[in-house]
């Protein structure tokens, strides 16, 4: 609850995620019952409203985003060889806000209703709408707003500022840089939406006439910004997805990435050109020849760097050594989804017929195989690849290819059909449809395939449940090639007994391998002691496994015992393990608090206030929040009785260069 | 594990197929957009046929190559030599930019050009402005002085242009007859325009694709051509004055409620009645289906409509009236005198 270690926030985030995740899908599945046959009457229009809204807001906002964000903010400072993130505090507010967003979200179920506007809430319909479902989703929106402002601004700076001592920004594993990508279009998209969501609550709260027509104003002006959030918002959904799959392909190929700087390069195209596509969503809108024109060629155009990482990833696989585990699986799987989802988005930029195509399941399906197909499957590969990072376990092999084969067919019985349903004209966001438009058969098998895909999601439950009792397992299980390789798992709590000095992309790998004089990659003939006694050890995690030592303590006798010798001065870098008592004397870890997690509190008080249009509760939520974080600022980060720790030159920030390998 | 890996494969390869071979002969689809029955949607089809070879082509070369690479270079024993550390390949890399950038370049030319090309109204069309309401579609022939709702009465072979007015007190809509044309919205206080013409005499199904709430799925719409002769006959019963009841009949009692239970105030008979919050009934028995084109008009169907519309259909703005079943068999009378 005090925590603000970024490791137990990161996972606190997953599993959260992974419960939304849950709810998301059987929500899902109540959509596909009712569309499963026509003029079916399992549920309501509204409650086909209501379900089918929360639906996409709930796995946008309250499963994939922060999915990407608890990994992220499990990984990045381990990838760059930091001890914590930038903002440790912040961190944990960020989390506590998502949790409290999420719940006052789906409080609107037992307070009179859920949201019924659609995820996009285009007005005027999320203006008229009686009632206060659509209060909750412009409230709720803003409030998951803030967490994700917070952790995009807390991990830019991290990367930015704390990379170890010679990670250079192009020798950053590339799940670092796509999901610095990804923060750094969170933080220019959210104030858009914001702005957005905060007319509409002008509009519903006080009857202002944003996007009342009636008064003038136009409701295009919505769409606007509401894309101008949505299209990038795609980008930060799939670029995390992608920097996973990146690190994976590599490493069961046993190859490095092929062309890392493209890769970069081509992520931060995407980030670019996804500002200048957003009317794309709006061309059966009446825009124009001229804009259609112009957002049509663009939106084309982003499928160049998109097509360059397709064909990078198949050519790290190429004439790799291909280990079939399930994290590549859901790799390859993210690939080949990936690229289906990628050619119907082209021919979304042929206006005359995307006209046709919009807003029917085409669309349904296209956007499915980009964060189902995309998002989805890349971040179980992201799992099941780093699950031994996290618990020192692995998660069974057996049961991850059931999940996967499961999960793919499932996946394509589901989303393959609503191609041939939208093209046959059946429009999205209906609660029925009737008898004799030749839309039945598919639907059906869609609605059987979304049952293959739960069950497949309950393999991987099932996985996880048994994963508890599974031995323990080296750590470094695949051979890998990044940092958060080279230190124990779970990680202790400061991370790095001693700051890695990195010398080179991938930095972990060339620890252990060499090329010999035919490019191959050969085993170091003489590999630093600690890195000798890293690979297949086993012994600092029982120590973890009674709770992660304290820094200085006991824990680091462990790392005394298990780092033996010494590769002192050694050009290889020394990572973990000698004068592990030393330097850990020195580890200045943040204190927990309890103020992160009261102040979050004081936001949907604030808004179920404002809802109400109930005064004192409103201002009781604000004082709430101004005293917590008052509260908050005057808390010592240490406790008082310690002396404050000299940090310890290691722990100096990282000098930012720009240059290359 | 290989076999397993060729199953997998076969299971991509053999779900793929039929998508494609079905989505290209459904016959049973009234809605398919890729059964254009009018230029306009022709012009779009003829855009996108290339584009999906086109596309069929990345996909096959794509997911072979993924599959391929997959079987071909898996790890066969850990013995075996590790692979060349391939970093990279300059020429490669900018191959393949450049070689989809003028793929895309190929298809944008046409595209363009369509897009400008589709922009421009023919002349001497016939025009017709469409207002979408919560849940139901009104038409107005100014060149005629026409009113009518939900189904939209067009001449075969020649082009009618649509002028797309939004209601600025309602919400969005999106007007669509797949084989006719792409959709277009209508937006409260915005003015939009598209056309389009019919082969051939027929009905052409379509629907709003704009989620406007709870009844968005009943908001159907269907276009029927009809011969020109025909379509002119159908012009001069439309200006024709309704017919009125005999007196004595059920029709005139039914006529009378019409008045007396506030129907009046909602819709519009000519002569009768001017509200306008519900669709013009001056020639309602004239159209096939009621209601959004969610029901066949026929008497059950009015009976049960009458009875209670929000209850047939979520969220109707037509209240449920308390009529007694003797009311709405008289009120039935009336409106089906209405030709």
């Amino acid at each position: 609850m005090t925590t603000v270690d970024h490791k137990k926030i990161g996972i606190m985030y997953s599993v959260t995620a992974f419960i939304f995740f849950i709810i998301g899908g059987v929500e899902a599945l109540m959509l596909r019952v009712q569309l499963g046959t026509p003029d079916s009457t399992f549920l309501s229009a509204e409650a086909y409203n209501q379900i089918f809204t929360m639906h996409g807001t709930t796995m946008i906002f309250l499963v994939v985003m922060p999915l990407s964000a608890g990994l992220a903010n499990y990984l990045l400072p381990l990838m760059v060889g930091a001890r914590d993130v930038a903002f440790p505090r912040l961190n944990a507010f960020g989390f506590w806000v998502f949790l409290a967003g999420g719940l006052f979200m789906y409080s609107s179920f037992f307070l009179g209703g859920a949201p019924n506007g659609g995820w996009f809430g285009y007005a005027p319909l999320s203006r008229l709408t009686p009632g206060h479902n659509m209060d909750y989703w412009v409230f709720g929106l803003q409030i998951l707003g803030i967490a994700s402002l917070t952790g995009a601004i807390n991990l830019i700076v991290t990367v930015i500022n704390l990379r170890a001592p010679g990670m250079t920004l192009f020798r950053m594993p590339i799940f670092v840089w796509m999901s610095l990508v990804a923060q750094f279009l969170l933080l220019f998209a959210l104030p858009v939406i914001t702005v957005a969501l905060f007319l509409l609550m002008f509009d519903r709260q006080f009857g202002a006439n944003f996007f009342n027509a009636q008064a003038g104003a136009d409701p295009l002006l919505w769409q606007h910004l509401f894309w101008l959030f949505g299209h990038p918002e795609v980008y930060i959904l799939i670029l995390p997805a992608m920097g996973v799959v990146s690190e994976i392909l590599p490493v069961f190929s046993r190859k490095p990435l092929f062309g890392y700087q493209v890769m970069v390069i081509s992520g931060i195209a995407i980030g670019f050109i996804g500002w200048g596509v957003w009317a794309h969503h709006m061309f059966a809108t009446g825009i124009g020849p001229v804009a259609t024109s112009a957002f049509s060629a663009s939106t084309m155009f982003i499928a160049v760097p998109t097509g360059v990482k397709i064909f990078n990833w198949l050519s790290t696989m190429w004439k790799g050594k291909i280990r079939a585990t399930s994290p590549m699986l859901f790799a390859v799987g993210f690939v080949t989804m990936f690229t289906i989802g990628g050619l119907s988005g082209v021919t979304h930029a042929i206006v005359p017929h995307d006209t046709q195509q919009t807003d029917t399941y085409y669309i349904v399906a296209h956007f499915h195989y980009v964060l189902f197909g995309g998002s989805i499957f890349g971040l179980f590969g992201g799992i099941y690849y780093w699950w031994p990072k996290f618990t020192g376990k692995l998660l069974s092999e057996t049961l991850g290819k059931w999940q996967f084969w499961l999960m793919l067919a499932g996946f394509n019985l589901t989303f393959g059909p609503f191609h041939i349903l939208g093209l046959q004209g059946m429009p999205r966001r209906v609660y029925t449809y009737p008898d004799g438009m030749g839309w039945n058969f598919w639907n059906m098998a869609a609605t059987v395939g979304s049952f293959m895909i739960a069950l497949a999601v309950l393999v991987f439950m099932v996985n996880v449940w048994k994963a508890r009792k599974s031995p323990l397992v080296p750590e470094d299980p695949w051979d890998s090639r990044t940092l958060e390789w080279s230190i124990p798992s779970p990680p202790p709590e400061y991370n790095f007994a001693k700051i890695p000095v990195v010398t080179a992309r991938d930095d972990w790998w060339h620890q252990k391998y060499e090329e010999d004089e035919n490019g191959r990659a050969v085993r170091r003939k003489e590999m630093a002691p600690d890195v000798v006694a890293l690979l297949g050890r086993r012994s600092s995690a029982v120590a973890v496994a009674d709770g992660p030592p304290p820094p200085g303590g006991e824990g680091a006798g462990d790392e005394a015992t298990t780092g033996t010798g010494s590769g002192e001065g050694d050009d290889t870098g020394d990572h973990t393990g000698d004068h592990t008592g030393d330097h850990t004397e020195h580890i200045h870890m943040p204190s927990p608090s309890y103020w992160p997690l009261v102040s979050s509190l004081g936001l949907p008080v604030l808004s179920y206030g404002l809802i109400y249009q109930y005064l004192p509760v409103s201002v009781l939520g604000g004082l709430w929040i101004l005293g917590s974080l008052y509260a908050w600022a005057l808390e010592p980060s240490t406790a008082p009785e310690e002396p404050e720790p000299e940090l310890s030159s290691s722990t100096e920030l990282a000098p930012v260069s720009q240059g290359t390998d | 594990m290989i076999t397993r890996l060729r199953k997998g494969a076969r299971r991509g390869v053999l779900a793929v197929l039929p998508l494609v071979a079905l989505a290209a002969c459904a016959k049973d689809a009234p809605q398919d957009t890729l059964q254009p029955k009018g230029p306009v949607s022709r012009q779009a089809d003829d855009l996108i046929n290339p584009v999906f070879w086109v596309a069929a082509v990345v996909f096959v070369l794509v997911q072979g190559l993924a599959i391929y690479a997959v079987i071909k270079f898996r790890q066969r024993d850990d013995d075996s030599p590790e692979p060349v550390q391939v970093h990279g390949n300059t020429r490669l890399e900018v191959a393949w930019t450049l070689a989809p950038a003028l793929v895309l370049l190929i298809i944008a030319v046409p595209t363009i050009r369509t897009i400008f090309d589709l922009s421009r109204t023919p002349d001497n069309a016939l025009n017709v402005t469409v207002v979408g309401h919560q849940f139901w579609w009104e038409y107005r022939y100014d060149d005629f002085d026409i009113v009518t709702a939900n189904e939209l009465y067009i001449p075969a072979g020649r082009s009618v242009a649509i002028t797309l007015e939004g209601n600025p007190a309602d919400v969005i809509h999106s007007f669509w007859v797949p084989s006719l044309a792409g959709k277009q919205d209508i937006i409260p206080g915005r003015t939009n325009k598209m056309h389009f013409s019919a082969d051939a005499p027929g009905v052409y199904l379509g629907q709003c694709t704009e989620f406007c709430g709870l009844s968005h799925a009943n908001m159907r719409n269907r276009a029927i051509a009809l011969p020109p002769a025909e379509f002119d006959e159908w012009v001069r019963n439309q200006q024709a004055p309704p017919r009125e009841p005999a007196a004595g009949t059920d029709a005139e009692d039914g006529f009378l409620l019409f008045t007396a239970k506030g129907c009046a105030g909602c819709h519009t008979i000519s002569g009768v009645s001017t509200g306008n919050a519900g669709p013009d009934l001056t020639h309602f028995a004239s159209r096939s289906t009621f209601a959004g084109s969610m029901f066949d008009t026929t008497p059950a169907n009015l009976r049960t409509w009458l009875d209670n519309p929000p209850g047939v259909k979520p969220g109707a703005k037509m209240p449920a009236l308390g009529l007694t079943d003797d009311e709405i068999t008289k009120l039935i009378a009336y409106l089906e005198i209405l030709q």
